[in-house]
């Protein structure tokens, strides 16, 4: 018994230290930058900010001053607060599309990766038809008869990332499925769903949730593109795909009117990218991490 | 072989099938009326009607579904309500640029990923490869008309070198023409070049540690000649595959950086129809872009077989 447990206290130390080194600086600043949007992004209406939609036509591409203290747009906006504005409809439609996707996609995958059979063949196959568009295209098609508003483009966005969803949990379920604690489970007279839920669920649900970070760092790209492009959320209210967009008009008097949004995006996606990379790494079940 | 490529060949057209469904329903479901978006929001209820019925509009779903997928299938996918160009000679006059766009955007990614990806392998874990993996790793998360504003910012506002936007067709000035790709193409490139990077490294990295490979430094062979003769071909399988997958990407690059650059492609003219509400052009571009997706998709597929001989007896 001793010797037993001295091997396993061994294993936890080794593995800890992994875990330790794993999760360099880069890695909390990462974090701590995507806490910090989030808190500014929802506490916006508290914080002391001037309105992201009053123009101000004689204050057109002001300078950084006490007043506006990231300057105006082209039409005397406040560029602060757009960007706090616009962090909250990046991070609205980068949120909540994956979260429509690991619902509907994890639910997908994992029921066909469980019963395997007619089911598996179907859903697969359905996938692979959502997978023959680009996404973008489909996307902007959908967006074009729907028309543009911050829910459709969140449903738009959810539906688009099922597939990828769909895969992980799968994959994920196809492997664990065999392991000895489900034949155990079900040895036991366990139900379907007592396995699904109680069993597979918890072991599913760790590479899932890495991920869904990469997933909130895509969408939120593509969000971007679509708001560039015009197609995003109308305006008045400002994204950060749509500020840049407009920057991109006074890209020789103003420069900085494309490239503080553009800042804050590429520092977004990139921090999502770094957690769900690392969690990922952390989670792949080919290292024998479960 | 044969019989992997006709099993292939055989799942494409279910696939083509759904996807040409999928398009129609997407067009045909979704709120707004054609009919009254030809004629406009005054348009009496009598001449919608009179409309919808010279459209088919008034027959059932399946059957405008089957009479349209005949159309397409002899190539006739509809004509513009506003220009009165038909969708196929639209795409034909604007397809030659986004190809020359997507093979100029995939030359300069694989001349500046593989380059960079030998010299990481070569001394892996050092500080060029850790600097450089690092770089690959942020410029992933740098979306394409991000590095696109940049550019024209750097090249066309402040030093002046290239024109920002515009096109000259290759007949009538060949450098001219190179010139207005060389940003958007360097702007997809950017995007593309980490990807192919980060796989064809790993993959290098493990072939420098096969047994044939230090046969062959044991024989005395330049560094030089083993690193692009001996370990290039069998590390790029992977490289093959996801130059494969990115076409996707690419497509959904092509129209951002079309619109940024104003180049005549077919991603223009799909926004021009967003834009406008042309949904006859919409739909007829949606169709011929996931077909076209479809199949190099396929023919990325076969391309893997040739090179990789495992794969021919169905262990795939």
């Amino acid at each position: 018994m001793a010797t037993l447990e001295l091997v396993i206290e061994q294993e936890a130390a080794v593995g800890s230290n992994r875990r330790r080194r794993r999760l360099g600086p880069l890695f909390w600043a990462a974090v701590a930058w995507v806490a910090f949007v989030f808190v500014v992004a929802a506490m916006a209406d508290f914080l002391p900010l001037p309105s992201s939609t009053d123009m101000d036509m004689l204050e057109r591409r002001a300078p950084f001053s006490t007043l506006h203290w990231l300057g105006t747009d082209s039409l005397g906006r406040d560029e602060l607060a757009r960007l706090v504005f616009g962090a909250r409809i990046s991070l609205t439609v980068g949120l909540c599309a994956p979260i429509i996707g690991i619902t509907i996609g994890g639910a997908l995958g994992m029921l066909a990766g469980y019963f395997r059979g007619r089911f598996e063949t179907l859903v697969v196959g359905s996938m692979d038809v959502l997978l023959a568009f680009p996404p973008l295209i489909l996307a902007l098609a959908v967006t074009a008869y729907l028309g543009q508003s911050l829910l459709n483009l969140t449903c738009i966005l959810g539906v688009l990332g099922i597939p990828a969803f769909m895969r992980v949990a799968r994959a994920s379920t196809l492997t664990l499925a065999r392991r000895e604690f489900v034949i155990a489970a079900q040895a036991l007279g366990a139900t379907h769903a007592r396995i699904l839920l109680r069993e597979l669920l918890p072991n599913v649900l760790l590479p899932l949730l890495a991920f869904f970070l990469l997933g909130v760092a895509v969408t939120i790209v593509v969000e971007g593109s679509l708001s560039f492009l015009g197609l995003g959320v109308p305006p008045p209210e400002s994204s950060w795909g749509s500020m840049i967009g407009e920057g991109r008009e006074s890209l020789e008097i103003a420069p900085r009117l494309a490239f503080l949004p553009a800042i804050a995006m590429f520092l977004t996606v990139l921090s999502f990218n770094l957690v769900g990379d690392t969690l990922r790494a952390l989670t792949d079940p080919r290292q024998g991490a479960l | 072989m044969p019989g992997f490529v006709a099993r292939r060949l055989l799942y494409l057209i279910p696939v083509l099938i759904a996807v040409s469904l999928l398009t129609f329903l997407i067009a045909s479901l979704l709120p707004g009326d054609l009919a009254y978006v030809i004629l406009g929001d005054q348009a009496t209820p009598e001449k919608v009607a009179a409309l919808r019925h010279d459209m088919g509009l008034d027959q059932p779903i399946w059957w405008r579904y089957l009479s349209w997928l005949g159309h397409v299938l002899q190539g006739d996918f509809g004509r513009s309500f506003r220009t009165g160009q038909t969708v196929l000679q639209a795409v034909m006059e604007r397809l030659p640029v986004s190809l020359e766009l997507m093979v100029l955007a995939e030359l300069g990614a694989l001349l500046i990923g593989v380059p960079l990806a030998i010299a990481c392998a070569v001394r892996s874990g050092g500080a060029f490869d850790r600097f450089m993996t690092g770089s690959a790793f942020s410029m992933l998360s740098v979306p394409a008309f991000l590095s696109g504003i940049l550019l024209i910012y750097l090249f066309a506002v402040e030093l002046r070198w290239l024109p920002a936007t515009g096109y000259v067709p290759f007949e009538e000035d060949p450098l001219g023409n190179l010139r207005c790709f060389v940003l958007p193409a360097l702007t997809l490139a950017l995007g593309e070049w980490p990807v192919l990077m980060r796989v064809l490294r790993s993959d290098m990295i493990a072939t420098l540690q096969e047994d044939y490979i230090a046969m062959a430094r044991a024989k005395g062979l330049k560094p030089s000649r083993i690193l692009l003769v001996h370990a290039l071909k069998p590390s790029s399988l992977t490289l093959v595959t996801v130059t494969g997958i990115n076409i996707g990407r690419l497509i959904g690059g092509t129209v951002i950086v079309e619109s940024i650059f104003a180049l005549p492609g077919i991603g223009r003219l799909l926004l021009g129809a967003i834009y406008t509400r042309d949904l006859i052009i919409l739909q007829g571009v949606v169709l011929v872009v996931a077909c076209g997706y479809v199949l190099m998709n396929f023919i990325v597929d076969m391309l893997y077989v040739v090179l990789d001989p495992r794969l021919r007896h169905g262990h795939a």
